[in-house]
């Protein structure tokens, strides 16, 4: 495949993993551990256990996965909320696939569409909106979930069913801010990160400069990355690079997809239609101001907050849950007591195990770099 | 095989109507109609045509093919019917004709049993029935016996079909999932994931237009070919649903060996690797329909390679991969960046990731 291969080369792999090595040779090491340099996202996460990229680091690195899953962070009250709105019959529920499979307190979406509630998997919003075209008795309900990466793609669609003049199409919105995020890690008691690897398809949209304080205030190294694992490695080397030379700084080795300043017009449809919330509630993070956006009142008819009656029930994370403390990097996942055991991908009890981008369910599923050694 | 021409006696009914209503199910004149104008006028056989309650074999005849019977059932319930590369009917035959010759049977008769959904088109039926027949034609396997059940609109998806199958093994071939020793070699016949990433898109949920077409073929030809070639062959499975990863991990967990495949070596369309790499989803747990995974020892890998890149269906075949004595019922992919996964069992759907 053009343009994805270059980015997946073996050889220029083992160059780059060489580069890191002597880099490393050469450096202090905190005492008694390794680096802990944390990807914020899951497509990262993704990406590092599907190409092994912890077996090929070296051992002074060890990569922390982040909060970076949309999906892995949704508390189970408002999974519960979607199937309220999914089993009212004159809706259809239109998701995107890999959300269907998080557990709520009493069902999935899955589980709720073998129970004959109208679920179904959509691509894009726009394509929640051609159904709301297609049936015009029905309630089209869209799951707007996800990072600023798929933030605009909601609201332009909203912007979208309101030129057309379509009304019974809406969004439950679940959309949610990675930088508050990324503030609140920081801000935990007993962190010890040395440096980040920045959401690349977040700063596509809002580039580079909302990540200075990470610099500025907190002295930690962040460097936007792409997807793919060379792009994965020269990020990790660039934050290496930062370590060493004493200097913490914003730097973008996402250059053919981020622009530093992101994306204007996405911006714009963002600020048009959203504002924040006052808090939103994260899985295994617990309620993080200003992390969450909702509907302006302008589009108070799109939004399903408003059209349907929801229980907004808050419901508290199973006690023997850990994924918080995996979240913010205190623990490993098959540190955690439940891991493969009472919490496996059949069976979730924890957000991390439920998306594939989830760091525990991609332990499980690939293999983490310790277990990985033992086994192999 | 040889079958003696049968002289038909009776008349054959005629359909006069262009969808399938429940009358067709309900034991009388529409379905004897609906039977012989569309089934039977397809299979004509000498087994099939007298139309009793079951269909009658010659044992001495079997014998001759050898001395074990294998014996499979499959239910095919595709949506859509119609797809690139084949339609339900293709699949119907040829899916249980594989599952015969993966064992070394050599593929003699099959039943069908269709359960249609009523306001299903006659045509619709027509198509499938014709391919039904042509695929048994080309795969050698006669059509001997069926079943045909009407149900109202709603308690299936127009055209449910189950196919069941007989043939018989060959003296000295016993070919098992628990026989795989460390160092034996894994081949596949070719490229990979063809027939699930043409389903996605025949569903058309994705807006994604691809030329790709399912792989759907009759494979004993192939695997005739093998086993000339590679009579110390240990297992063969056809990598259908949950796709190359799933029938490994079979192979691993049964055999209590470890697997490790090469990514670099596994043949994959590249339409399909975008298609995947669009949707997020992995190519090894994509469904095929004309591809097995064959484990021979060391010493006929090279053999059996050759034979299986001399048939038409294994002109794409490839060395992906081999036994371990690493931990057992674990399989490895070494990825072509040089480090190594592990390739576990799917654990539900395949479901796209959504960034």
């Amino acid at each position: 495949m053009k343009y994805v291969d270059e980015f997946r080369d073996g050889q220029k792999a083992r160059v780059l993993i060489k580069e890191i090595e002597s880099l490393v040779s050469t450096m202090t090491m905190p005492p008694e551990r390794p680096l802990y340099i944390m990807e914020v996202c899951g497509g990262h996460t993704h990406s590092i256990f599907r190409y092994g990229l912890e077996g090929m680091l070296p051992k002074e690195i060890e990569l922390i996965h982040g909060p970076g899953c949309p999906v892995c962070v949704l508390p189970m009250g408002r999974v519960d909320d979607c199937v309220s709105i999914a089993e009212n019959p004159k809706v259809i529920f239109a998701t995107f696939g890999d959300a269907m499979r998080v557990p709520g307190s009493k069902k999935s979406l899955l589980q709720a569409k073998a129970e004959g509630t109208d679920v179904r998997m959509v691509y894009s919003p726009m394509d929640a909106l051609t159904l709301a075209r297609k049936n015009p008795d029905r309630e089209v309900v869209f799951f707007g979930l996800g990072f600023e990466t798929t933030m605009p793609s909601t609201a332009l669609t909203i912007l979208q069913a309101e030129a057309e003049g379509i009304e019974n199409f809406s969004v439950f919105c679940n959309h949610i801010t990675i930088v508050p995020t990324i503030k609140a890690i920081l801000d935990s008691p007993g962190l010890q990160l040395d440096g980040f690897l920045g959401p690349g398809h977040v700063s596509m949209v809002i580039g580079t400069a909302p990540y200075e304080f990470i610099a500025n205030f907190y002295n930690k190294p962040m460097v936007v990355a792409g997807f793919e694992p060379l792009d994965i490695l020269q990020s990790i080397w660039m934050v290496l690079k930062q370590i060493k030379e004493g200097r913490s700084e914003v730097e973008n080795q996402y250059a053919r997809v981020v622009p530093d300043g992101g994306n204007a017009a996405a911006l714009q449809a963002v600020s048009k239609v959203y504002e924040l919330r006052e808090f939103f509630e994260w899985r295994g993070l617990g309620s993080i101001d200003h992390s969450g956006v909702k509907l302006r009142d302008e589009y108070a008819r799109y939004d399903a907050e408003q059209k349907f009656a929801i229980p907004n029930l808050k419901i508290a994370d199973p006690k023997s849950c850990q994924c918080g403390e995996v979240l913010k990097g205190v623990i490993k996942p098959w540190q955690c007591k439940v891991f493969g055991s009472a919490c496996t991908p059949e069976k979730p009890l924890g957000a991390l195990m439920v998306s594939s981008e989830g760091a525990c369910a991609a332990y499980y599923q690939y293999g983490g770099v310790k277990r990985f050694k033992e086994a192999v | 095989m040889n079958v003696a021409p049968f002289i038909r006696t009776r008349k054959l009914g005629k359909v006069s109507v262009e969808t399938v209503t429940l009358a067709h199910g309900g034991g009388g004149k529409a379905m004897k109609d609906l039977i012989d104008d569309v089934f039977v006028a397809a299979f004509d056989n000498h087994a099939l045509a007298p139309l009793e309650d079951q269909a009658r074999f010659e044992l001495a005849e079997l014998a001759l093919h050898g001395d074990r019977l294998a014996f499979t059932t499959d239910s095919f319930v595709v949506d859509p019917l119609f797809f690139p590369g084949g339609n339900i009917g293709d699949l119907a035959v040829c899916g249980t004709v594989n599952d015969l010759a993966v064992g070394a049977a050599t593929p003699l008769y099959l039943s069908c049993a269709f359960i249609i959904e009523e306001g299903t088109s006659i045509d619709v039926l027509r198509k499938v029935a014709r391919s039904m027949a042509m695929t048994a034609r080309e795969a050698g396997v006669a059509i001997v016996t069926g079943d045909t059940k009407v149900v109202q609109r709603g308690a299936c998806d127009k055209l449910f079909i189950t196919t069941t199958g007989i043939g018989v093994i060959r003296q000295g071939l016993t070919l098992g999932v628990d026989t795989v020793r460390p160092d034996d070699v894994m081949l596949v016949n070719g490229l990979l994931g063809d027939h699930g990433a043409a389903i996605l898109c025949a569903r058309g949920d994705m807006a994604l237009d691809t030329l790709i077409e399912s792989d759907c073929a009759c494979l004993h030809g192939l695997i005739q070919t093998v086993l000339a070639a590679a009579p110390g062959i240990r297992f063969m499975r056809d990598a259908t649903r949950g796709g190359l990863a799933t029938v490994l991990n079979e192979i691993a967990e049964a055999s209590q060996v470890g697997i490790e495949i090469d990514e670099a070596a596994t043949p994959i369309r590249e339409q399909v690797k975008a298609f995947c790499e669009i949707l997020g989803l992995d190519p090894l747990y994509l469904a095929n329909e004309g591809k097995i995974l064959c484990v021979v020892p060391p010493d006929q890998a090279e053999a059996a390679l050759a034979a299986m890149r001399s048939h038409p269906l294994g002109r794409d075949s490839a060395i992906i991969g081999h036994a371990t004595d690493g931990q057992p019922g674990r399989v490895v992919m070494r990825t072509v960046f040089g480090g190594r996964r592990i390739v576990d069992m799917l654990v539900g759907e395949q479901l796209p990731r959504i960034c």
